[in-house]
């Protein structure tokens, strides 16, 4: 009995060593996409996938001389960890991918970039800001703003429209989103002529009841905290509880229905988050992206459980078309032709015009969004978007 | 030496020749982005590190739990040394830092001295905990691990481990070169000649006086002691030993994957590696070896249907969702820590005098099995 | 003094109210540790798992029928890993059990993973225990205040269990003398089972009132609070439940201590913080170097 069953292990582990690697599919072009289903950062790599299907669902062949081809999306799950990145990205490019999508939280983008690197793989940043990631490479573009402005943004907000002198930071510990747009942000608050205390969290932390307190002990009058979704709804509901009595401010993360349900009936909470894209700004998309999640209850709860448009599918959406547009510039699914047509591509995206600059691939962007979280109606009010230059 | 008993190595090391030139080949041969070769280099990373923690919880019969923590360190001890001064000083990696450590060494003595600086540690940790009994130990060696990960996440040492953030553009497995030339070296081959050279010297250790006063200590402790062998002495020793490698197959690890972070040393890698002994049969070398592969190769590869939907052809995307794979592992897991408790191997190592018997015996009754 | 307490009674209070759920959980572990000798590396994972099931059942069920049924489930899951993945093992050596449990560990956390899809739930809030009160200017949940008086009632009831009932008797007998009371005529498997199910009960209650606090269940949310409810039984002398409540208060007070460190002192920020994890475990091997037998421990019967 026994070893029958170590006979057949043998046998299994033989097979397949010989049955993989023949997937030479001539009508089809592969997108990788690189993004967490779970995790800490599952729920917003869910919404941006969303967007990268939605899009597919829309176009989903291209033309590339005179030849139809199907696109097929591959998903690879980097369960927002370093080290899971880089065995996902090698699964990836495993799949003769042309171009990745990729990936929400900007870690796992910086862990899975060589991979791509070294197999000639060019990959597109959707909502990953950190600079590091395009910085001194040539293979990874991204089509969002950057840390450095965004962190600009919201010192400029924190000190000029909230009016706040001293603000409290919180960041996670090894965390490169968090912890390079606090730094980004005390840069500049300080430079306005602020006051800045920043703290870390370890991760796994769920209880932030201390760090509350550390932030009214401080007599800070903004408390910026730029972390995970998963932190967040328990940043929003301790700081309720706690009365923290300062208003909350956040990057592009938080622009989520997570938030929103958290911080629903909790008046004594104010968030006010940056993003890419209001919600409203382009009705076409947004009410077929609607209709497309409320027909699939999978895509219903993968958003978070309701219909609201979040900023990161809006890009996964473009992320989704630049990719084709490139793909249809350089006229073949070649990596390497793909990533040499990428610094050319340009589209009108649903979240404005993307092109990108010459020297790491960024887009050029100037404009943030502002949105405000209404605690009764469970949605975001829209405030004025903040231009940067001209 | 007798003839048998050297025709027999001889022929152990011709099949150990054949493996890695059948690897060279594949790697001369097939396309280098390939799953294979993930799969066969992260399986002899893991095959290093199961087998140093084998001499410790196999061989010597100490209970820790710290594997992690010494892989921690060797990672980072290779990762801060062989990244090029020029990287350090330019602020692309330590971005809010400045890099204290302004020179840069090469691959053999990064690999080297992130072995020795693991065994440093384990050594002063070793001093005090090494006293402490089965459990007690197995739990201090865990919250040391999680304290060497607190403390190389600090701010205050950022100067030198880039504080919590990610440490890359060192010399990765794509940057070896083989020694006085330009020629890349291939990756694959590489893993294995290193995790090679490593497991063939613990076997070394593991055959000698010391090998054997381990063993004695591991099945009894007075009776060893009544021997004359020195208990403490030896265990630090086979402590400090197994996290030298431990170290060795960090530093591995930090190539394998161009990127390195205190973070993911979690108490859950500690238990992975456990797990993936207890498989191959606690006290065997060839089963450690045998468990990694077959437990990253399955994990990395072939159960990755089961979390997207599609599994030997079966397509049920509502079952086979994300962390199926990890379910149906635990499971089976549970079952051999339940059932098969000896593992693949027992406490034996694989021979061709056991591959052969396995197949002559076949269909006879079990006693035979057995003795 | 009264100035400095009134300043930093957030952190107190804080402190004071993980410090008993860590409490409740270590009971589950120094019981356990009595008796089978046997760290219970899952029960970490059996209080996360009481968290889940009670953000399944409340979705579609009133609290005064979810709670009981969550605490009877996870009692129920207690004794189940006991019998399914512990007793087969009785006569292994200690190693394999502890392996087990890591392995029951492992699986408990996977299939949360799989259950949720590997995002955080919103636990759901409980009416009067998450209502907000200001006590002394600190503003605070209703669960802080009651979590201590509810972590002694329970312990003052366990330990009146323990000493004046038969079944206590018979579990002091067997931590005391395992194979002797077995000869005596007490039925063993009987004893650890009810042992295993006081400690899920209590780390069911534990739950309930944890994730009031932190309002939010991931898979790997019972680990941490596990490692350290058992750092506070090793504390408090393992076997010991006193021992194992007042460790419990003490790490879970200078835990947030710690976290509020750079404010309570006024030394601004070295990232202390970082360490608010790493300290328990600096704390247990110290403890274990310099009093391997804790507070209340009574001498170590070496069992080889």
């Amino acid at each position: 009995m026994k070893k029958a069953l170590v006979f057949l292990l043998v046998l299994a582990m033989l097979v397949p060593l010989f049955a993989g690697g023949s997937k030479e599919d001539d009508n089809t072009i592969r997108i990788g996409v690189f993004e967490p289903a779970s995790g800490d950062n599952g729920a917003g790599g869910k919404q941006e996938t969303l967007g990268i299907e939605y899009a597919n669902s829309l176009t989903p062949t291209i033309e590339l001389n005179g030849t139809v081809y199907n696109v097929e999306l591959i998903k690879a799950d980097n369960e927002s960890s370093n080290d899971k990145a880089a065995t996902a990205a090698s699964m990836l490019v495993n799949e003769d991918v042309s171009v990745v999508l990729g990936s929400y939280g900007s870690a796992v983008s910086i862990a899975g970039s060589d991979i791509f690197r070294a197999a000639g793989v060019p990959a597109i940043g959707v909502t990953c800001t950190n600079p590091q990631i395009t910085e001194g490479n040539t293979h990874y573009f991204r089509i969002c703003f950057l840390d450095p402005f965004q962190g600009t943004v919201l010192a400029a907000y924190a000190y000029n429209e909230i009016g706040a002198r001293k603000a409290y930071c919180l960041s996670k510990l090894g965390d490169d989103y968090s912890g390079g747009l606090v730094n980004y942000f005390i840069e500049e608050f300080e430079r306005l002529g602020g006051e800045c205390v920043s703290e870390t969290f370890p991760e796994g932390n769920s209880d932030f009841t201390s760090y509350i307190a550390n932030a009214k002990n401080s007599g800070a009058e903004v408390f910026f905290s730029p972390v995970s979704t998963e932190a967040a709804q328990l940043i929003i509901d301790q700081s309720s509880s706690q009365g923290l009595g300062m208003p909350i401010l956040a990057g592009d993360t938080w622009d989520s229905n997570v938030i929103l349900q958290a911080a629903r009936g909790k008046s004594n909470v104010d968030v006010t988050v940056t993003t890419f894209y209001p919600e409203g700004a382009d009705a076409s998309f947004d009410n077929g992206f609607k209709d497309w999640v409320n027909a699939d209850s999978t895509r219903l709860a993968n958003n978070g459980g309701d219909d609201t448009v979040a900023a990161v599918t809006a890009m996964g959406f473009d992320a989704y078309n630049f990719a084709l547009q490139a793909i249809k510039n350089a006229g073949s699914s070649d990596p390497a032709d793909v990533m040499e047509a990428i610094w050319k591509t340009e589209i009108d995206g649903v979240t404005g015009h993307i092109a990108l600059e010459q020297v790491n691939g960024d887009a050029i962007r100037n404009t943030v969004y502002v949105k405000h979280c209404n605690t009764e109606t469970g949605r975001w009010d829209a405030l004025p978007a903040v231009v940067v230059g001209e | 030496m007798d003839k048998a008993k050297k025709r027999k190595l001889a022929l152990t090391w011709t099949c150990i020749a054949a493996l890695y030139l059948v690897i060279l080949i594949l790697e001369l041969t097939m396309r280098p982005t390939s799953i294979l070769f993930t799969v066969l280099k992260k399986g002899a990373i893991y095959s290093l590190v199961a087998v140093s923690m084998n001499l410790l919880n196999g061989f010597t019969g100490l209970f820790s739990l710290g594997q992690a923590g010494f892989m921690l360190i060797g990672a980072y001890t290779y990762a801060i040394l062989t990244m090029p001064s020029e990287v350090k000083t330019s602020q692309s990696v330590y971005k809010y830092y400045q890099c204290f450590i302004t020179f840069d060494t090469g691959v053999f003595i990064g690999l080297l001295a992130a072995g020795l600086m693991a065994a440093l540690f384990a050594f002063l940790i070793g001093l005090p905990v090494l006293r402490l009994k089965s459990d007690y130990l197995a739990i201090a060696t865990l919250g040391f691990a999680e304290i060497v990960r607190a403390v190389f996440q600090w701010d205050v040492l950022g100067p030198v481990t880039n504080g919590a953030n990610l440490l890359r553009s060192y010399i990765d497995l794509t940057r070896v070169t083989i020694p006085f030339t330009d020629i890349p070296f291939p990756p694959t081959l590489f893993v294995f000649i290193a995790a090679g050279v490593c497991i063939l010297l613990i076997v070394l250790l593991i055959n000698s006086s010391y090998g054997r006063a381990f063993k004695a200590i591991r099945d009894d402790e007075t009776a060893a002691e009544a021997m004359g062998i020195n208990l403490f002495r030896h265990k630090e020793l086979s402590f400090v030993i197994s996290s030298f490698f431990a170290g060795i197959s960090g530093a591995l690890l930090a190539m394998f994957q161009y990127t390195v972070q205190a973070q993911q040393f979690k108490s859950m890698m500690t238990y992975e590696i456990l797990l993936i002994v207890v498989i191959g049969g606690i006290g065997s070398i060839s089963g450690s070896c045998i468990a990694s592969f077959l437990y990253i190769t399955l994990s990395e590869w072939w159960l990755r249907g089961l979390d997207m939907g599609t599994f030997l052809g079966i397509n049920a995307p509502g079952l086979f969702r994300s962390g199926f794979r990890k379910l149906v592992f635990s499971i089976i897991i549970m079952i051999i820590v339940l059932f098969f408790s000896r593992g693949i191997m027992g406490d034996k190592e694989l021979s061709f005098t056991r591959i052969k018997a396995f197949f002559q015996r076949k269909g006879k009754n079990r006693k035979e099995v057995k003795a | 003094m009264i100035g400095f307490l009134h300043d930093n009674l957030s952190y107190f209070l804080s402190g004071i109210s993980v410090g008993g759920q860590y409490a409740l959980i270590a009971i589950g572990y120094t019981m356990v540790y009595g008796i089978l000798r046997l760290i219970n590396f899952a029960h970490g994972d059996v209080f996360m798992a009481a968290g889940l099931v009670m953000v399944y059942l409340s979705s579609s069920l009133p609290f005064t029928i979810s709670i009981p049924l969550v605490i009877i489930i996870t009692v129920a899951l207690g004794f189940l890993i006991e019998r399914i993945a512990y007793k087969p093992l009785r006569s292994a050596p200690r190693m394999s059990v502890m392996i087990s449990a890591i392995g029951v560990s492992y699986l408990l956390q996977n299939a949360a993973l799989y259950f949720t899809g590997g995002l955080a739930k919103v636990y759901p809030s409980i009416p009067f225990l998450s209502d907000s009160i200001v006590i002394w200017d600190a503003t605070t949940r209703m669960v802080t205040i009651i979590t201590p008086f509810l972590t002694i009632i329970l312990v003052v009831l366990l330990t009146l269990l323990i000493k004046h009932t038969k079944i206590g008797m018979a579990m002091r007998a067997v931590s005391r003398d395992f194979e002797t009371s077995q000869l005596m005529g007490i039925k063993i498997n009987n004893v650890i089972s009810i042992t295993f199910m006081i400690g899920s009960l209590l780390a069911a209650v534990a739950s309930l009132l944890y994730f009031t606090n932190y309002a939010s269940v991931t898979p790997t949310s019972g680990s941490m609070p596990g490692l350290k409810a058992f750092v506070a039984a090793v504390f408090g002398g393992i076997g010991s439940i006193p021992g194992a409540v007042i460790g419990g208060f003490i790490i879970g007070i200078c835990e947030n201590i710690i976290k509020g460190g750079a404010s309570i002192f006024g030394i601004p920020g070295t990232g202390w913080t970082t360490f608010s994890d790493a300290f328990t475990f600096a704390f247990l091997i110290v403890i274990l170097v310099v009093k391997p037998t804790g507070l209340f421990g009574e001498k170590s019967v070496d069992k080889v």
